[in-house]
């Protein structure tokens, strides 16, 4: 019960100190408008049609990256775990093409896209797939052999055992990888959108701040920041629904 | 032989399918790899890449250092923790690009200190978050023996909270990167990252594909260093749990 009251004063303390810096002269509001003047430009922008639009946009842009994401790390990672020759010609492969910064791609997607939603969609689902892979790489890699045996001498199917054995051990890794894909997908959205002008609220705070609208910029940031927050919040969720017969999650063993 | 064979075969791919390429977007990788000596030059590697690395660094670093001494202190007092959680939930959540538009507001955006405090924020929350995890799950008993015998805390809580540090190390190093580049792309700027958006403003796609092969070789460069500079600092910690799994 502490705990959650501890965090809220912490909070308040927050809120308070952003609110008192301007409000005393300790701060330039230019810099560092009060917390009040923030909340009330936020009440501004949600009376406009664009600011909407510019959420919608971020969020289908971060969701259609993030499932294409995870699709393709899924099946590619079953596939390349599930064959030993494969997993073993690739591993350094993988190992060397997931360090590349997603960013260095950013003056291809330009050249390609422009300014297009398309733009947003490769950075997103570069960084994102190799969170996927690797974790379902991990998973596969995780299944117990004398499983994978006993199912083989029952004459599974190929896809019996991959439904079966590969997909549920897998699983928590597969959640685990979904997690920080997510994350860094919004990342990759965001970034896109305030870099390359890809329509969105990271345009929008680009906007907002070259045009001076200090209290707009913000408001808008902050808001960015909430659907972060939503997001982690979300997925630690997902994840504990996805997995409530799993020993991690379970509390009655 | 194994294990650089698909990468040689990926490029041999490369090299053979962009070879009668005449799409603009996508040169022959001969051409590309032709556009490397003009393009690589002293004052490229002076004024470009080699700055850009330094502020990566210097910006990595002093997360570094801040975020474990945050950390440390964070995880040490639960209710200064407990009281900042719900804060640092936040900026963790934040996309550090945003983090941009805010400085520049603050104090401008040119000149070395806003790319310098971009990176150092943008790495310092994987640091912090990943710090204060590893202090709080500190052995209790070794915390009191350690007390019991007068050894510093610090002796103690720093080494077992390392693996996790090293966890937010890595990430902040790849946060780090992709606020090295993204920094250089507001205001009139040189760096690596501004030079390959240079190229590709001026539709030198050749001399934009080096820069962009450049930026993933750094990747790659900086990932493998981190792995040989955490196998040699940690190496108690990998060796005890190869002792474990093998019983």
């Amino acid at each position: 019960m502490r705990r959650p009251l501890l965090g809220v004063a912490g909070l308040l303390i927050l809120v308070a100190v952003v609110e008192l810096l301007p409000r005393l002269g300790l701060v330039d509001t230019r810099f560092l408008p009060p917390f009040s003047s923030m909340v009330s430009a936020l009440g501004d922008e949600a009376g406009t049609g664009g600011f909407w639009t510019a959420l919608a946009q971020t969020l289908r842009g971060w969701a259609i990256g993030l499932a294409v994401a995870v699709l393709a790390g899924v099946a590619a990672g079953i596939v390349i775990g599930g064959v030993p020759f494969l997993r073993a010609v690739t591993a350094t492969t993988i190992e060397f093409l997931r360090p590349i910064p997603s960013v260095a791609l950013i003056p291809l997607v330009v050249l390609l896209y422009g300014s297009r939603p398309q733009s947003a969609l490769v950075l997103v689902v570069y960084a994102a797939f190799w969170q996927v892979l690797v974790q379902v790489l991990y998973g596969v890699a995780d299944v117990d052999p004398v499983v994978r045996d006993t199912a083989r001498s029952f004459r599974f199917s190929r896809w019996a055992v991959v439904r079966r054995v590969v997909w549920p051990t897998a699983m928590p890794y597969v959640v685990t990888g979904v997690r920080l894909a997510a994350a860094v997908a919004l990342i990759l959205q965001i970034t896109a959108e305030l870099v390359i002008g890809v329509p969105g609220l990271g345009r929008s705070i680009g906007v907002a701040q070259s045009s001076g609208a200090v209290a707009d910029t913000y408001a808008l940031v902050i808001v960015v920041g909430l659907i972060g927050v939503a997001v982690n919040a979300s997925a630690r969720a997902v994840e504990r629904r996805a997995l409530r017969w799993h020993t991690s999650v379970r509390r009655d063993l | 032989m194994k294990r650089i064979g698909l990468p040689v075969v990926l490029v041999a791919l490369w090299w053979a399918a962009s070879a009668g390429s005449t799409s603009f977007f996508w040169p022959p990788l001969p051409a590309i790899v032709a556009a490397v000596p003009s393009t690589w030059t002293g004052d490229f590697w002076l004024h470009d890449v080699v700055p850009s690395v330094v502020r990566l660094l210097i910006g990595f670093f002093l997360a570094l250092f801040l975020g474990v001494a945050a950390g440390v202190a964070l995880g040490t007092f639960r209710t200064v923790f407990f009281m900042a959680e719900p804060v640092l939930e936040f900026f963790r959540a934040l996309p550090p690009p945003v983090l941009i538009p805010i400085i520049a507001l603050v104090a401008g955006y040119t000149g070395w200190t806003a790319k310098v405090v971009t990176i150092t924020l943008g790495c310092l929350w994987p640091v912090l978050l990943n710090t204060i995890e590893g202090v709080r799950s500190v052995d209790e008993v070794a915390r009191e023996t350690a007390r019991s015998y007068h050894i510093a805390p610090l002796k103690v809580i720093v080494p077992s909270a390392g693996p996790r540090i090293a966890t937010g190390a890595r990430q902040a190093l790849s946060v780090g990167v992709i606020l090295m580049v993204i920094s250089e792309l507001f205001g009139a700027n040189r760096g690596l990252g501004a030079a390959v958006v240079q190229f590709q403003r001026g539709f030198a796609v050749p001399q934009m594909w080096t820069g962009i092969i450049l930026l993933g070789l750094l990747g790659v460069a900086l990932s493998g260093l981190f792995q040989l500079v955490e196998r040699h600092t940690l190496a108690w910690y990998h060796g005890w749990r190869r002792a474990e799994r093998e019983g």
